[in-house]
């Protein structure tokens, strides 16, 4: 463990962690850790899923409060005892999960809780529109106050998060994952604010899973690893190779290792499959059709608003206005409920673990059995005992987590929840299992994991169909690639034309009026 | 893979002294309140007393069974009240007057097991009014069962024009006699009234326990969209907590009808909100996913031996009503306090 005495020219911590420890029903999610945050720097911090980041940050910002340990602002502890509080100090965040209202207005969101109150008590809109306008023009976005935040893409939503820590006067912002959904520009517009505030001495604390971008613009890096704080370290002795060896414990080597896979007869055989848009003309879906086979990896890659996650939506009979044919082991499925498809063969792994994965008043053990209830079923009732067995059996194929089977579900990490997402889908003995960015917010380690699982289920003859917007994981992961824009299905590559550069170009292409694959 | 698991044992260890004492706090209430309503008045612990209790508990425990698995998959069925008053009259009607069948100019009257059946059927039609309002048409809960409230009081009503079927005793010439039995028959020594609470709870615990189902009531309940993509049919299980809830209701209005030897219009207004309260009593949780149908009972009995027990020490009417709604209140409170409790007890395991 690097000390953090050896550390040499950083000013001193405006704010400090001591042997913070914070207990969770199950899991103990911090063990003492330390965490130095310098003024004017980025201070990177890092680690896979479940090593505490999220956690240790909403400490320091007041929203959780630690088991033990002390917290100091300019060397004097201090409490921290709400986000109110923590504002009070200095301290603002912007969380992971965007925390808006999307009923009200983004010049509402942005003063929620602190409205611009004239002297008989009601709210000045107008100035409170003003300020809003200026912080809109700082990000370059050309979003008028009163729009609801409903009507915003995801990441303009992500924006307005964002401008409401900008309207506080703040000495440490923390940051858990502000680009996951910004598109490029939308990133970059952020790093240059983040370089504003450095410059003026704001302290920002920086976590992301991508790594790159965390290398172009950190300061100070700190990893965090099960709870434990492993290192601490200044830019110019960080690179890649050594972030992942500190995040997991183990060198970079052979996280992604491509394995060539003989594949089989089709299983999945879609054709001209389409879906109208709901309000207006055109469409989400527009004409795919395509093939999958026995024990093949397909990737769909395509920028957001391409049509990837509607197009498994179509697949697994979730929109009910989807046309086409789609056969599964040469039987035609289209017309089936989900109930059916599933019984047929076909599982998915939605993207939002929490709204469609889970069902958070349930056991592990519970959301795993869920979609196979009657397999269990003994005389009338429930085997509990078969139940567990093939729980337990999962569990350790899958590497959870888990003290116990029967904890609540929503004590287990994001890695960890998405493994118990796919341990569900798994036990239906699906034929073709369909991921929609199946690493979404996980760290390093679960996502080798996770890669690892998808190779071992196409090598046991599984059609793997998984879409994703990350370049590298197309290119590590699928067998044969396909791209959409627009709704459309623009290009399909396999083998070695599978490059980021290939599937870059394609996704901006403007889709021709013939598909260019037709089985 | 990954390192080896980090996180410490849940559920293996014993729950402390105050964990149990508040998890069991529904039964110690009621212990509590039967030996200080014993100490106080000498009548509590006659067995006619607690047969007449028990009786009355029956009511509202069979009611909130079938309001339980409504609020487990996240609904509400204010419907309730109506469905025992509308059923009631289903049940006097037929054996009064019989089923009028105008184009053959005859009415056609039926024994009684036929009576029950098809009493209990006019339930699970309104429940199916109910679930397909709520599954279909999209209508919120609260809304649907509040129409079918009105509408099924509304028909109740017309059914008599708003009068009483008195005297439900048939007659032996049309092979219909014997209805009264179910309220005021006995088997060992026990109303039938409270055999069929049992066997309703029994049932009932078993489907929610132990039957596909009823793990789908929960899942439901606790997120609606994950478990339709597990394959959950979200609409058919909605359909059924509100046929359940149904068949309960006209079971209720067929004891109550039998009990009086008559029917009448207005039977069973606002025990919708008797039901509701009972469940919640029991410690399920009005956002769906958590509650059981065994703390329902409990919470029956809790409501039934605070009024039997101040009806005997001569609390004023008024003021049990104040008291009824400062327990249901406190209860909800005291549960609330477990919850965190547990969380808690959890970290420091």
């Amino acid at each position: 463990m690097t000390r953090i005495a050896d550390i040499a020219p950083l000013p001193k911590p405006i704010l400090r962690a001591e042997q913070i420890v914070k207990q969770y029903p199950g899991t103990t999610a911090l063990k003492g850790v330390y965490f130095n945050v310098y003024p004017g720097k980025v201070n990177v911090l890092i680690g896979e899923n479940g090593a505490g980041k999220s956690t240790l940050m909403k400490i320091l910002a007041g929203v959780e409060q630690p088991t033990s340990g002390r917290r100091l602002l300019r060397s004097e502890a201090i409490e921290i005892a709400s986000p109110r509080d923590g504002l009070a100090h200095g301290i603002g965040i912007i969380y992971q999960e965007l925390s808006l209202f999307p009923n009200l207005s983004v010049s509402e969101n942005i003063f929620m809780a602190r409205e611009m109150v004239s002297g008989v008590g009601v709210v000045r809109h107008k100035a409170q529109d003003d300020i809003t306008r200026q912080l809109m023009t700082r990000l370059e976005q050309p979003i008028a106050p009163r729009t609801l935040v409903e009507d915003l893409r995801i990441g303009q939503q992500q924006l307005v998060e964002i401008a409401r820590a900008l309207a506080e006067d703040v000495s440490i912002l923390i940051m858990d994952e502000p680009t996951s959904a910004l598109s490029n520009a939308e990133a970059d517009i952020l790093l240059r604010i983040i370089a504003e505030l450095t410059a003026q001495g704001v302290a920002i604390v920086y976590i992301s899973h991508k790594l790159d971008e965390c290398l172009q613009i950190g300061d100070v890096f700190t990893v965090l690893r099960d709870g434990h704080l492993i290192a601490e370290a200044p830019a110019h002795e960080v690179d890649l190779a050594w972030i992942v060896e500190k995040m997991s414990g183990r060198s970079a080597e052979g996280m992604f290792h491509k394995q060539v896979r003989v594949t089989g007869e089709p299983v999945l055989e879609v054709e001209n499959l389409s879906l109208p848009r709901a309000h207006g003309g055109g469409f989400l879906v527009d004409d795919v059709s395509f093939t999958l086979q026995v024990g093949e990896i397909v990737g769909i890659y395509g920028l957001m608003g391409a049509g990837r996650t509607e197009l498994l939506e179509c697949l697994f009979g979730m929109q009910p206005n989807a046309r086409g044919s789609i056969r599964l082991g040469g039987r035609p499925i289209d017309n089936l409920r989900i109930d059916q498809r599933i019984r047929a063969g076909l599982a998915l792994v939605p993207e939002d673990r929490q709204l469609l994965g889970l069902v958070q008043n349930l056991s592990v053990s519970k959301n795993i059995t869920l979609a196979s209830l009657k397999r269990f079923i003994q005389g009338l009732a429930l085997s509990r005992k078969q139940e567990r067995q093939e729980v337990q059996r999962l569990i350790e194929a899958l590497a959870i987590k888990v003290a116990d089977a029967r904890q609540p579900i929503t004590t287990l990490s994001g890695g960890n929840q998405q493994k118990v997402v796919i341990a569900k889908s798994l036990l239906t003995q699906p034929t073709v299992l369909m991921m929609d960015e199946p690493t979404r917010g996980i760290d390093v380690g679960a996502k080798s994991d996770i890669f690892n699982i998808m190779n071992d289920l196409a090598d046991e003859g599984l059609g793997v169909l998984f879409v994703s917007s990350e370049l590298k994981e197309v290119v590590a992961m699928a067998d044969r690639a396909l791209v959409m824009a627009r709704g459309r299905l623009v290009a399909t590559f396999a083998g070695d034309a599978i490059t980021e550069q290939n599937l870059a170009d394609a996704s901006v292409s403007v889709p021709s009026a013939n598909p260019p694959e037709r089985p | 893979m990954t390192e080896s698991p980090s996180i410490s044992p849940v559920g293996t260890r014993r729950p402390s002294l105050k964990m149990m004492l508040l998890q069991l706090r529904a039964y110690i209430a009621l212990i509590v309140l039967v030996i200080l309503f014993a100490l106080l008045s000498p009548a509590f612990l006659t067995s006619g007393n607690l047969i007449i209790l028990t009786k009355q508990v029956a009511i509202n425990a069979i009611l909130g069974i079938g309001m339980t698995f409504v609020i487990l998959s996240g609904g509400i069925d204010l419907s309730v009240g109506s469905i025992v008053g509308l059923c009631g009259m289903v049940a006097g009607w037929l054996i009064n007057e019989g089923l009028i069948l105008p184009m053959f100019g005859v009415s056609v009257f039926f024994n009684v097991w036929i009576v029950i059946l098809l009493t209990l059927v006019m339930g699970v039609v309104v429940g199916v009014v109910n679930g397909v309002l709520v599954t279909r048409l999209r209508v919120a809960p609260f809304i649907a069962t509040l129409g079918t409230l009105y509408v099924a009081r509304g028909a109740g009503l017309l059914i008599s024009d708003g009068a009483t079927f008195a005297n439900l005793v048939g007659h032996a010439s049309l092979g219909n006699t014997g209805f009264p039995v179910l309220g005021s028959g006995t088997l060992l020594g026990l109303p039938y009234p409270i055999w069929v609470m049992v066997l309703f709870a029994v049932v009932a615990a078993f489907v929610a326990r132990k039957t596909p189902f009823g793990r789908q009531v929960y899942a439901v309940g606790g997120n609606e969209k994950a478990a339709g993509l597990s394959g959950v049919r979200t609409n058919r299980v909605k359909l059924l907590t509100y046929m359940i809830s149904g068949l309960c209701a006209a079971m209720v209005g067929l004891i109550i009808a039998s009990q009086l030897v008559a029917a009448h219009p207005a039977t069973g207004e606002t025990f919708e909100l008797n039901a509701i309260a009972v469940v919640v009593l029991g410690g399920t949780s009005l956002m769906g996913g958590r509650g059981t149908v065994g703390g329902t009972i409990i919470g029956a009995f809790v409501i039934g031996v605070l009024v039997n027990g101040m009806v005997l020490l001569g609390v004023s009417e008024f003021w049990q009503i104040v008291i009824k709604g400062t327990v249901i209140v406190l209860a909800v409170v005291v549960d609330q306090w477990q919850q965190r409790m547990q969380q808690k007890a959890l970290v420091q395991d």
